[in-house]
C-alpha cells in the first residue's frame, strides 16, 4: 500500500520514459498501438463544470486552474452545438414497432431521424491532432469524461468504461461525495493511477 | 430490446461482474434502519415510508452510474424498454431478483412490478400495533432507488406499493407511472 501513496503526479515511471527517449525512434507504430499512453484526464458534470482533471504523464503543459474551468465550460457548449448541426433525414414511412406515444424519447415527432433513429445525436467524440487525440464519452447521465491520449493508441474505449467504472464506485459510492461537486477522492485517484500503469 | 435480450444482460452481469455478499447481511441492515426509523418517528408509518422514499432516491441517483458502466446499455427507445430493463436487469444485478412486469395501461405510461421474491422482507413481520399491517411499506426504499435512478437519465416517474404479501395481501406489487421525459437534458432532438 505504501507505493500507492507516492504523489499523484507520479513521475518516472520507467516504461513512461522510453517514449522520448532516442531508441524510441525505431520503434515501430505497432509497437506503439500495444503502449496505452494516456495524458491526461478530464471530467465535466453535466451543466458544464470542470469537476476532475489529472494528468498521468510527467511533463505536460498544465494549465492555470481558471484556465481550464474555462476548457471545460467552452467544450460543454462546442459538444452541444456539435449535437445540434448533426444532419437529419427525412423518417422513411416504414412502420415502426412501436407506437410513440406523447413524450416517449424517440424523435419520431417531428418527421426526421438521425440516419440510426432511436440513436440520439451524440455530438462531438474524437478531436484529432498530430500530438494527441481528444476521446469524449458522454454517460446517460450527462457526464462527460474527457481522455487526451496518443493519437497512435487504440482501444480507448476499453479505457473508457474502466474508468467509468471506476468512477462509478470510488466517487458515486463515495456517501460523501456530493454529486456534482469537484471530486476529491483519494481511493478514486488511486485505483486510477494504479490501473493505468497496469495497462501500460 | 426484448424482455428475454433484457433477461440476458441481467444474467451476464449478475454472474461475471458483480460482487456477491452475503443476502442476510442486506435483509438485517435493511431491517434495522426500517425498524429504527418506526422508533425515530414514533412509530407515524406514513414519515417511515416518506423517509425510505428519501433515502432510496439518494442511493438511486448514485446507483445509476453503476448500473451504466456495468451493463453498458444504451438508452431505452420507449417505456416499455425501460420497464424491462429495471426488471430484468437493474433488479436482477441489485437484488438477484427479476419481478414481473404487468398491467400495463392502454397508453404505455404505466406498468406495475410483482415481486415474487423480496431479499428485503425476509423474516419480517410488521409490528401488530393495528397500524402497520394499514401503514407501512416495508420496501418503500424501491420506489425511491427507482425515481432517483430514472431522474439521472431524464426519465420523470412516480413509484409507490399497491400490496405487500407483509400485510396479508396475495402479492408484492409496485406501480410505476411515467410522469414525462426531462428535456432539458435531452439531446436536442427533442427541441
Amino acid at each position: 500500500m505504501s507505493i500507492l501513496n507516492l504523489p499523484l503526479e507520479f513521475t518516472g515511471a520507467p516504461h513512461n520514459c522510453g517514449r522520448h527517449s532516442p531508441q524510441n525512434t525505431f520503434s515501430s507504430s505497432h509497437a506503439q498501438l500495444s503502449i496505452m499512453t494516456v495524458f491526461s484526464l478530464i471530467i465535466i458534470n453535466k451543466a458544464g463544470g470542470l469537476i476532475y482533471q489529472r494528468e498521468f504523464q510527467p511533463g505536460l503543459r498544465k494549465l492555470s486552474t481558471n484556465d481550464y474551468l474555462v476548457l471545460a465550460g467552452t467544450f460543454h457548449g462546442v459538444h452541444a452545438i456539435t449535437r445540434t448541426i448533426t444532419p437529419r433525414l427525412p423518417l422513411q414511412n416504414t412502420a415502426s414497432p412501436v407506437v410513440a406515444s406523447p413524450g416517449t424519447n424517440a424523435p419520431t415527432t417531428s418527421g426526421y431521424s438521425y440516419p440510426n433513429p432511436g440513436v440520439p445525436a451524440s455530438g462531438l467524440e474524437y478531436l484529432e491532432t498530430e500530438k494527441f487525440r481528444l476521446t469524449c464519452f458522454q454517460t446517460l447521465t450527462g457526464t462527460k469524461f474527457l481522455l487526451f491520449t496518443d493519437p497512435m493508441t487504440g482501444s480507448v474505449e476499453t479505457v473508457m468504461n474502466k474508468i467509468y467504472e471506476l468512477y462509478a464506485d470510488y466517487v458515486m459510492k463515495n456517501p460523501f461525495y456530493q454529486l456534482e461537486m469537484p471530486v476529491r477522492c483519494e481511493a478514486f485517484d488511486r485505483h486510477l493511477a494504479a490501473w493505468l500503469r497496469g495497462r501500460t | 430490446m426484448s424482455t428475454n435480450k433484457a433477461s440476458r444482460i441481467g444474467e451476464e452481469i449478475w454472474k461475471t461482474r458483480v460482487d456477491k455478499v452475503n443476502a442476510e447481511l442486506v435483509t438485517l441492515t435493511y431491517g434495522t434502519i426500517v425498524a429504527q426509523l418506526c422508533q425515530d418517528y414514533n412509530s407515524d408509518y406514513q414519515e417511515v415510508n416518506k423517509q425510505l422514499d428519501k433515502m432510496g432516491y439518494n442511493i438511486g441517483m448514485r446507483l445509476i452510474e453503476d448500473f451504466l458502466a456495468k451493463s453498458g446499455v444504451g438508452r431505452c427507445a420507449n417505456f416499455r424498454e425501460t420497464a424491462d430493463m429495471i426488471a430484468k436487469v437493474g433488479f436482477k444485478i441489485f437484488l438477484n431478483v427479476a419481478p414481473t412486469v404487468t398491467n400495463w395501461t392502454s397508453d404505455n405510461n404505466q406498468f406495475s412490478l410483482i415481486f415474487d421474491d423480496n431479499p428485503l422482507a425476509d423474516f419480517v413481520e410488521l409490528p401488530d400495533d393495528g397500524r402497520a399491517q394499514d401503514e407501512l411499506w416495508f420496501s418503500n426504499i424501491l420506489c425511491g432507488v427507482l425515481r432517483g435512478s430514472l431522474e439521472m437519465v431524464q426519465v420523470q416517474i412516480e413509484a409507490h406499493f399497491v400490496s405487500d404479501v407483509l400485510r396479508g395481501d396475495d402479492t408484492t406489487e409496485m406501480r410505476v407511472s411515467l410522469v414525462r421525459y426531462i428535456e432539458d437534458e435531452m439531446p436536442p432532438e427533442e427541441e
